[in-house]
């Protein structure tokens, strides 16, 4: 054999490559469902906060809380609990990130003949399908202590996807960070980013009721315009506020996750594509 | 340029990051169907060379060819053609034995009847059927590197890249990986291994680059390298130290190609390399007789792979310095 002299590349044909994008997409994709029904403990135990939170607010704190509305604390802090449990989610994406390329797993990926796409595609499917499961597991305990949707099976419908719209945009933030930190342990740290980033918006309280500088933060944090979209969506807004934030929150639950896809996509493929630096 | 019977083939490498140099003009040439052991201190580039090879990192100069295509201008090609198992097992905890060969089967884009053939074929050949259905976060160490490197060689590579694939085992886990590092070269494979542990390069490396500062410093057989840096010793340990520089004179006499005996204060030891052992050794026991020099110890030997890692990568020399300072601190304290 002979040294290529000239020979042209053996990459594969354009189509070709698009069916093995979604084909390795899709293997990724099966082996995290796998994961998912192997060990339905990490379901209760990544939900264990939102849990223990929709007990606490209801059940504890509910009485004694009110935000104004018509509606009780629980109608209020709910959906809340929705959108707070998306915004957590980046940090699942970031662990198991963090972990798999510590684990050398993502090297041996990239040492195969595999689309190099679905190393991320498959990780967004498999989350979106993740988030999908945790939104329906902690909607069927709202309804146990007594939760309703007041809205149309469409507007709820509307709702849910709007959900899951945000947590599709904070997958490229998770793959990011979790590309960025030195390894898994520096991963689970990213709690001190999503903690802020989850209760500094309207999710337990409406930010009227903070300190100015502290409520404009947590007006314009993309976690807020998600939860009163899903608070009006469901029929029972409660008191969302006067300004102009808060008066476009079905147009934000929409643009804002667009916004963060826009900046952040970018930023993970070409972190995930320095890996060859 | 001939590859014929190359596996293998870097031409000066470059790899830098900022103003550190990782690679700085390494070469190598692997036969096919050999093993090629690569050494080397920590950070001496070992790693990067692999992951440059692997397709894993972009090289900033030179040129290399693995299995017949440029992994600068065909990565793709040369993807198809290697396997590679790093310094983890990366494998997936979760699934099966065979789901994740199945899985990697998939990846490497073999049909799922071909995927699932292939698994069963390999868990055979690895040992791991009984173990099979089994979630591999329930293996052991061994059983881990054994499921790593079948998932490396799903589409039988011609290259396989193995970076220190026993670091962390205990000796019958590394033992196991041996046999099969040892069965897949038989089967036609070339394997080039990094590795932290010398025995494992003298156990399965046909022959040896040693790397350091980012640049090939000796290539050769095992053997090669040991008879390179003065094949056999004699080794002379006094009782008094005040006589070392006598002793050392009449080893001089015997040393080979008048090489400067070395001398160890603190063991109260002289030594140097010689070409006929016995001969010398005999002439040098007769003449520290004759000399009167009270002798504790005195003998032959060969030199180990670690002396011939120590002597290229200059690591004695680093060492001796950290011994000597603790001794400066007394000086000053006192």
């Amino acid at each position: 054999m002979s040294a290529p002299t000239g020979a042209p590349a053996l990459a594969p044909a354009p189509e070709r490559r698009l069916y093995w994008a979604f084909a390795d997409c899709w293997t990724i994709v099966r082996r995290d469902l796998t994961h998912l029904v192997k060990q339905p403990v990490n379901i209760a135990w990544q939900l264990g906060f939102p849990i223990v939170s929709v007990l606490l607010f209801v059940y504890v704190f509910g009485s004694a809380m009110d935000v104004g509305g018509e509606g009780s604390y629980r109608d209020y802090a709910m959906p809340g609990m929705f959108a707070m449990t998306m915004a957590f989610g980046f940090m699942n994406t970031a662990m198991l990130v963090a972990v798999e390329k510590d684990r050398g797993v993502t090297d041996r990926f990239r040492s195969m003949p595999m689309a190099r796409s679905a190393v991320v595609s498959g990780r967004g499917v498999a989350d979106v399908c993740g988030a999908a499961l945790d939104l329906a597991v902690l909607a069927a305990i709202a309804v146990v202590v007594g939760w309703r949707s007041d809205g149309g099976v469409l507007a709820t419908l509307a709702a849910f996807a709007l959900l899951l719209h945000l947590r599709f945009a904070l997958i490229w933030v998770g793959v990011l960070l979790g590309l960025l930190v030195p390894n898994q342990e520096a991963a689970g740290g990213l709690f001190a980013l999503a903690f802020p980033f989850g209760m500094i918006s309207s999710v337990f309280t409406p930010p009227s009721m903070m300190p100015d500088w502290l409520g404009a933060i947590a007006m314009w944090n993309p976690v807020s315009s998600t939860a009163n979209a899903v608070r009006e969506l469901f029929g029972r807004p409660g008191t969302l506020g006067d300004s102009w934030i808060e008066q476009h929150a079905l147009l934000m639950a929409v643009v804002w996750p667009l916004a963060l896809t826009a900046v952040f996509l970018p930023l993970a493929v070409r972190r995930f594509q320095r890996l060859s630096r | 340029m001939r590859t014929t019977g190359t596996a293998v083939l870097a031409e000066g490498l470059a790899k830098r990051y900022g103003a550190e140099r990782a690679l700085d003009g390494f070469d190598l040439a692997v036969r096919r169907g050999t093993v090629q052991g690569l050494l080397g201190p920590n950070g001496a580039g070992k790693t990067t060379a692999v992951r440059i090879l692997a397709t894993l990192l972009r090289l900033d100069g030179g040129r290399a060819v693995v299995a017949g295509h440029d992994v600068a201008r065909e990565p793709h090609a040369v993807r198809k053609r290697i396997g590679l198992a790093g310094q983890y097992a990366a494998v997936d905890e979760i699934l099966t034995g065979r789901q994740n060969l199945e899985m990697f089967g998939r990846l490497f884009h073999l049909d799922g009847r071909r995927a699932r053939a292939r698994a069963d074929e390999l868990l055979e050949r690895f040992g791991l059927s009984d173990a099979a259905g089994m979630q591999v976060k329930a293996y052991s160490g061994g059983m881990r590197r054994r499921l790593d490197l079948a998932s490396s060689v799903l589409l039988a590579p011609e290259v396989l890249f193995l970076d220190e694939p026993t670091t962390g085992l205990d000796p019958r886990s590394r033992n196991e990986v041996w046999e099969t590092v040892r069965d897949l070269v038989a089967g036609g494979t070339t394997v080039l291994l990094t590795t932290q542990y010398l025995d494992e390069a003298d156990q399965l490396a046909d022959r040896i680059a040693v790397i350091d500062h980012g640049r090939t410093v000796a290539e050769d057989t095992p053997d090669g390298l040991k008879h390179g840096i003065g094949g056999d010793r004699v080794q002379v340990v006094l009782r008094d130290a005040a006589e070392l520089p006598r002793a050392a004179g009449i080893v001089a006499r015997v040393a080979a190609d008048g090489a400067a005996p070395d001398t160890d204060v603190a063991e109260r030891r002289v030594g140097a390399p010689v070409t006929d052992g016995v001969a010398a050794l005999t002439a040098v026991a007769r003449a520290l007789q004759d000399a009167g020099l009270d002798v504790a110890d005195i003998g032959l030997r060969r030199p180990t792979l670690d002396e011939v890692f120590l002597r290229l990568t200059g690591h004695r020399t680093e060492a001796a310095a950290d011994a000597t300072a603790p001794a400066r601190r007394t000086e000053t304290a006192a």
